[in-house]
């Protein structure tokens, strides 16, 4: 499978969180899964034109093209114009080169929030009418339009986050290689559900101080990041906890609440990003598939049950308290 | 006179297009142009001021922790705190991180593999350039790649994650370390020195650290020209005459950075500048540093006002129509002159002897900027292992940094490819401005209103192109010795 990527309205953030994929060689990598850069802006020789030629051979279909990966937002300003973004050495609005791009590509990719929503590009009053490759934050359209679909038969393939996870890239992509992606394997955002079908608050190391309603209060605390410190992990999709950055490392491991980036409109969430928003004390967020009253119910009466370990340790930024010690074998 | 448009330009980080004007086979004169705008400076209006940490790592995905340093470090001017030692190296372990990760980035990623072009098939060398660059194939590039994967393990266990970790506050670090950690952190310190040792410089840190001048350098060349990837730079330097390739403005701006508790900084700040009879460096006065849109698709303000302007007053609102406009950068200058930014600069302002020498035979060029980035690498990965030291698990990383509802806090730090600034001013607990002056909005600004070119514009001055060139190769080799990131130029 060949693919084109290209970077549009973004931080190529994207580009750089795939470099660090977890793979002694990252071209080997890439080659054992069938999938063949025809141009990467960071990893490719050509430039300037001999990039042209190329994409004009796959804009006109003498370049057959499978996989075309978009990463950034789409910027349609101003005034539709596109002009906010005009791919270099073209003098043409990189939105009408993804336009032609797309309409010839076997699969389209929207690899980031960006691409996939308009992300953190079209916060604020949206300066740039920054949107997503088919949706423009939840609603469906963007700049490809609802009824999009590639030639595939796929609509475009939502790998939201911001950044992507690298192995949430790599692994649609030889998914697709592999002809082994269908419109069963995305959810409802059209995200794979590989990674889309799990919650950020799954393996979550604060667990044992979200059960017992232990909250950090400031920067650094260990404690859960729900109750006080915005943290969204219990609604958001994405294995974060379980498929881990850059090592050891999620967002809640870092010491800083789940801002939701895999979701769509998270740039904009409507209060304070490292305060939860709560009503008569009450997160308003709340996970998702529980009873609201179930969940308040337990939380009281977990509160009022945490050992003093885990009640210590939330607001200290080190373990203050070690779990007791028995001397006779644990049953 | 003819005209050349080269784009895209690809192993920059962003957009880029430059537009050459060529006669008698070299560059007359060159406009630069960054072609994308996302419209950050308007996006932070209005927000709430910590939320801005959220949105400016988002500027760039590979400065992503210098645009939080610079944004918390705003916030803490604003606040009036500073973080207490842990969190000062916590911070600097992951700022050093993502620089020196991309110092490795630039040169095996988007430097090196230019002298694989055919352009250069008739050279001794370039069958091995080719074996140790190519992209997609080169070993070292390969060996290199899986080098940075492993360094930026570092800072998922301190960060999180990279880019765009939430882990650095006004205050400290959010994520403290304990003695367990740091074990493990030293051996991936030594993992990345292997690497370096190894492949880049094939000798000690500490011997690299040595060369004091410029015969010391050609010695330790001597001794085993094939070994390691910098001596084989050096050959194709010599032979591709990068010494006197692209040279800048002879100004060179460093804000210093890697803050120490003791209140000094272990990359001095200053200006350093090429004088008749020797150089000298001035104390960097940030008061000197403005903006002036006149040749920006941006507004210049209104008429009387003047038209360069010091970022606390500094304006960011689109203007696509301007007719004398050619790119979305502003022109930044520091006391009204030319400036570059980057390694080269934060070593001569530090008085790296053999790179001052290098410069006063040669000037601020290709083989100088490349050359600052690998002696950088020896210099701060030996800092990153004693920052890791200082680290006293059990005090604080981090500490309360209240900000008050109005007042304007300045932050500046030096990314990988140079000095970054955030001016923010708040009113009522909101952002009401928010100014953002990149490293290659000072290296790849345009013209300013006296109509005197950027830094890029004038290296590129003298550039020769071979008959035949769409893409020269010598422009691009000028362009990405600035190591440009494209997407913090225009934010």
């Amino acid at each position: 499978m060949n693919m084109l990527w290209l970077q549009a309205g973004g931080c190529g953030g994207c580009s750089m969180s795939l470099l660090c994929a977890d793979t002694p060689d990252f071209h080997a990598h890439l080659r054992t899964a069938d999938i063949e850069l025809l141009w990467h802006p960071s990893l490719s020789l050509a430039s300037g034109a001999e990039v042209l030629e190329l994409l004009q051979r796959c804009a006109d279909g003498r370049q057959p093209l499978d996989a075309l990966c978009i990463e950034g937002s789409l910027l349609r300003g101003p005034n539709g114009t596109g002009r906010f973004h005009v791919l270099a050495g073209t003098g043409v609005p990189m939105i009408d080169w993804v336009r032609r791009l797309a309409a010839r590509a076997r699969h389209v990719v929207a690899v980031g929030s960006c691409a996939a929503w308009g992300g953190v590009t079209a916060a604020g009053d949206n300066p740039t009418d920054a949107c997503g490759l088919q949706y423009e934050d939840e609603r469906p359209g963007g700049l490809l339009g609802a009824e999009f679909r590639s030639a595939s038969g796929l609509p475009v393939i939502n790998i939201a986050g911001c950044p992507t996870h690298p192995s949430w890239v790599l692994d649609t992509l030889a998914a697709l290689a592999a002809d082994e992606l269908t419109a069963a394997d995305l959810d409802t955002l059209a995200r794979p559900r590989f990674y889309a079908d799990q919650l950020v608050h799954h393996g979550c190391t604060r667990n044992e101080y979200y059960e017992f309603k232990a909250s950090a209060e400031k920067p650094s605390d260990l404690g859960c990041l729900m109750e006080h410190m915005g943290c969204k992990g219990t609604q958001v999709h994405a294995d974060c906890n379980i498929r881990l950055w850059n090592g050891e490392g999620s967002c809640t491991r870092g010491g800083y609440a789940c801002i939701a980036c895999t979701e769509p409109g998270f740039q904009e969430p409507g209060h304070a990003f490292d305060q939860t928003p709560k009503f008569a004390g009450i997160p308003i967020g709340l996970p998702t598939d529980m009873p609201k009253a179930w969940f308040i119910a337990l939380a009281s009466l977990s509160k009022s049950a945490t050992p003093k370990r885990v009640r210590d340790n939330a607001v200290a930024d080190h373990l203050v308290q070690k779990p007791a010690q028995r001397r006779t074998r644990i049953k | 006179m003819s005209r050349l448009i080269v784009g895209p330009f690809n192993r920059v980080e962003g957009d880029l297009e430059v537009t050459l004007d060529c006669a008698d086979g070299v560059v007359r004169a060159a406009h630069v142009n960054a072609p994308m705008y996302r419209g950050f400076e308007q996006i932070l209006q209005g927000k709430l001021a910590h939320d801005a940490l959220v949105l400016v790592p988002r500027i760039c995905g590979i400065c992503s922790v210098s645009q939080s340093v610079a944004g918390a470090r705003a916030l803490a001017d604003l606040a009036g705190v500073v973080p207490p030692p842990n969190g000062q190296h916590a911070i600097n372990l992951m700022l050093a991180t993502e620089n020196l990760a991309d110092h490795l980035t630039h040169f095996y990623a988007f430097f090196m593999p230019d002298f694989c072009r055919p352009v250069y098939a008739e050279r001794p060398w370039h069958s091995e350039a080719q074996r140790r660059f190519l992209p997609g194939h080169g070993e070292q590039t390969r060996v290199a790649l899986a080098a940075r994967q492993r360094a930026f393990t570092l800072l998922g266990t301190m960060g999180g994650k990279w880019p765009h970790t939430q882990a650095i506050e006004p205050g400290g670090s959010t994520r403290a370390i304990d003695a367990a950690e740091r074990v493990r952190l030293r051996a991936k310190l030594r993992e990345w020195r292997a690497f370096l040792e190894q492949h880049l410089f094939a000798d000690a840190l500490e011997r690299i650290n040595a060369i004091d001048s410029l015969d010391a350098l050609w010695r330790w060349y001597a001794r085993q020209p094939e070994a390691g990837d910098l001596r084989f730079f050096l050959t194709l330097a010599r032979d591709t005459g990068l010494a006197d390739l692209g040279a800048g403005p002879g100004r060179c701006l460093s804000y210093g950075t890697y803050p120490q508790p003791d209140g000094t900084l272990a990359l001095p700040a200053g200006v350093w500048q090429m004088q008749p009879g020797g150089a000298q460096v001035l104390p960097l006065q940030t008061d000197c540093i403005s903006e002036d849109a006149s040749r920006s698709w941006l507004e210049s303000g209104r008429a009387g006002e003047p038209v360069a302007r010091h970022p606390w007053n500094g304006l960011t609102r689109p203007a696509p129509d301007k007719a004398e406009a050619y790119t979305w950068n502003k022109a930044p200058r520091w006391a009204g002159q030319v400036v570059e930014t980057g390694a080269l600069a934060r070593q001569l302002v530090a008085g790296q002897p053999l790179l001052c020498e290098v410069v006063a035979q040669h000037g601020c060029t290709v083989l100088t900027r490349v050359l600052a980035r690998a002696l950088e690498l020896a210099q701060v990965l030996p800092q990153m292992e004693r920052w890791l030291q200082a680290l006293r698990p059990g005090e604080a990383f981090c500490i309360p940094a209240p900000l008050p509802e109005a007042g304007q806090g300045m932050g500046l730090t030096e990314a990988a490819r140079g000095s970054l600034g955030h001016w923010v001013v708040l009113q009522q607990g909101r952002i009401v401005n928010y100014q953002i002056v990149a490293p290659t909005s000072w290296n790849f600004s345009p013209r300013n209103a006296a109509g005197v070119p950027g830094a890029l514009e004038q290296a590129l001055v003298g550039a020769p192109v071979r008959p035949g060139e769409d893409t020269p190769v010598a422009v691009q080799h000028i362009v990405r010795s600035f190591d440009p990131c494209m997407v913090c130029t225009v934010h």
